[in-house]
């Protein structure tokens, strides 16, 4: 539990952090006052701020994203996802699987839930609309496309129904998005600071919320403190109940063995050398513990993992539980700690045991 | 050299136990037992003394003084000619470790450790070289008759074997001095015959024995009988 505890403590931020740098991209331009695709807010004069972005040098690519609202008939039922309008030179939103990337404007590329769903194959031309009204059952924005291809969402959520296709594909099928992004993503020139790019880019673009993955970090941290409250409370119970376990066992293998340690002090040996075995087995039942428990709590941890990314609109690459060597040293050192504080106590009586005394009481059992 | 020679050291001094008007008191709720009571007493070394008496005679708190792990309330105890009463515990440690072993009634042997690192512990706890540990270890197992038995736990032995690794053990750091309280009371009285014999042998090859006992055989086979009574010696005080 101390590991799986210390493992959410860490990585639900660690595998953000790896999630966001996935794909390189270091800055993210957000319409202003929001987070990327937490609201329906767009970002207008999409060309304007790329000749913007392009006036600093320090900034390498520049990628925006337009998000949008998809309905493809399929018979009399209706497949309502999400589409990504993307420029496929310098998109990082998805991983291609296999089949065409959308090179030309009238291909769509989709990942396998939504695939699924159409009942479609590649090759497949779709009748593919923006809005959608259930009441006459009629559809806007529609064009035929082609699906070109298979992708994985990087930021998808485990069921998410999503497709993509060139953001110009997109704006002219949508009403009122010409020329607007839900997102601009940017990378930075290797070696240049994102913080300062972001900085700058606040100045110029005073339209947009520029998020480094820093601030985004912080955001999350801010977000999901809950879980890190939570980890830190139950992990501290764990370590805990954990001392008070291996406090009680040495305890009464100290008490069991009273006689022993009394002959063990009658024959010269030192003090100090029975409270170094006495501390020594504390040690071992806990390092014995958490090797057995590493296992148990790996699994726990995958099986913990699976329920909670399945929460919605959260990133199917999100792990709660990661595993880190870092972690799993942290909960060791942690147990060593705890078996010597609990080993101190039963080792400071076992050795201040008055041996006449102890022996006559054994004697006497 | 005699084998009694490799068994414990050779000293000069005649008296090696010297206790003088020795009390030892003890708190019991509000009263006080008085389990010593002027207690006097010589051991010459190479002598092989069985303090015997009833039940709470104090015979074995006796032993406890004369071992350093108990402090007369008053009276000086001296060993091979040292102040022990007064030791602090380190010194009192070190003072055991290397001049005195001990036998006890339950062994107590460490049930982890083989016979031969059981006989070794009081060695490795003094210093010595591992292989020293190992060569004296078996020379002493090869002495009490377990050569054969040196990679057996105690919980592979008998309760005779047992005992005669405790002896052994008590062997280990060439000790002035033996004591042993009840040395056969676990025992069965044909492997106490054994011990009997073996503690003869031990003092016939040289080494200074007080054993505590009600056990007849025993104190019939040391060479000097005390008897005690009330916290005092009654009879063989010197």
């Amino acid at each position: 539990m101390l590991l799986d505890m210390v493992m959410l403590a860490t990585g639900m931020r660690e595998s953000f952090r790896e999630l966001l740098l996935s794909r390189g991209f270091d800055i993210r331009l957000a319409p202003k006052g929001t987070l990327p695709f937490d609201t329906d807010a767009t970002i207008p004069n999409v060309d304007a701020i790329t000749r913007v972005l392009r006036t600093n040098p320090d900034i390498r690519e520049i990628s925006p994203v337009l998000g949008a609202s998809i309905h493809i008939p399929v018979g009399a039922r209706d497949v309502s996802g999400t589409v990504l309008g993307i420029d496929p030179a310098v998109q990082g939103d998805y991983e291609f699987l296999s089949g065409r990337d959308v090179t030309t404007p009238e291909s769509m590329v989709a990942n396998d839930n939504l695939i699924r769903q159409l009942h479609a194959r590649i090759g497949d031309t779709l009748s593919v609309a923006t809005g959608y009204d259930p009441q006459t059952r009629t559809y806007s924005g529609q064009k035929k496309l082609v699906l070109t291809g298979r992708v994985r969402f990087i930021y998808g959520a485990a069921d998410q129904l999503s497709a993509a296709m060139r953001r110009e594909t997109l704006e002219r099928m949508v009403q009122g998005r010409e020329d607007r992004a839900s997102l601009f993503m940017i990378r930075v020139r290797s070696g240049a600071d994102p913080d300062r790019v972001r900085e700058w880019i606040e100045t110029y673009i005073p339209t947009v919320s520029a998020i480094s993955v820093a601030t985004a970090i912080a955001q999350v941290d801010q977000r999901l403190s809950y879980f890190r409250q939570l980890s830190i409370i139950l992990g501290s119970v764990s370590l805990l109940v954990g001392f008070l376990l291996v406090t009680t066992l040495v305890t009464v293998s100290v008490n069991e063995r009273a006689g022993e340690i009394a002959v063990m002090r009658a024959i010269g040996v030192s003090r100090t050398h029975v409270v170094q075995q006495i501390v020594t087995e504390g040690v071992v039942i806990s390092v014995v513990g958490a090797l057995l428990g590493l296992g148990l709590g790996l699994e726990t941890a995958r099986y913990l993992n699976d329920i909670l990314s399945t929460f919605p609109g959260l990133p199917m690459a999100i792990d709660f539980f990661l595993f880190q060597p870092m972690a799993a040293w942290s909960a060791l050192a942690l147990l060593i700690a705890s078996g010597i504080g609990a080993g101190i106590y039963p080792a400071w009586r076992a050795a201040s045991l008055p041996i006449s005394e102890t022996l006559r009481r054994e004697a006497i059992a | 050299m005699s084998e009694a020679a490799q068994i414990t050291d050779v000293h000069e001094d005649r008296i090696i136990v010297s206790l003088r008007d020795v009390h030892r008191d003890y708190p019991l709720g509000a009263e006080r037992v008085h389990a010593l009571q002027g207690v006097s007493l010589d051991v010459e070394r190479g002598d092989y003394v069985a303090i015997v008496g009833p039940s709470g005679c104090g015979k074995s708190t006796l032993l406890n003084l004369i071992g350093v792990i108990d402090q007369p309330t008053s009276g000086t105890v001296e060993i091979g000619g040292k102040r022990v009463d007064d030791m602090s515990d380190w010194e009192a440690t070190s003072f055991r470790l290397h001049n005195i072993g001990f036998v006890f009634q339950r062994f107590y042997l460490m049930p982890i450790l083989t016979a031969m690192e059981n006989v070794a512990l009081p060695m490795a706890e003094a210093g010595l070289p591992r292989e020293e540990q190992r060569a004296r270890a078996a020379e002493l197992l090869a002495y009490v008759g377990l050569s054969n038995r040196e990679r057996h736990r105690p919980s592979q032995l008998s309760g005779g074997e047992q005992q005669r690794v405790a002896i052994a053990r008590a062997l280990a750091n060439r000790p002035a001095l033996i004591l042993a309280d009840e040395p056969t009371g676990e025992l069965d009285a044909h492997t106490g015959a054994e011990i009997i014999s073996l503690f003869k042998r031990l003092n016939a090859d040289g080494a200074t024995i007080v054993v505590v006992t009600h056990d007849e055989d025993l104190a019939t086979a040391a060479k000097r009988k005390i008897h005690m009574r009330d916290g005092k010696i009654v009879d063989g005080q010197l």
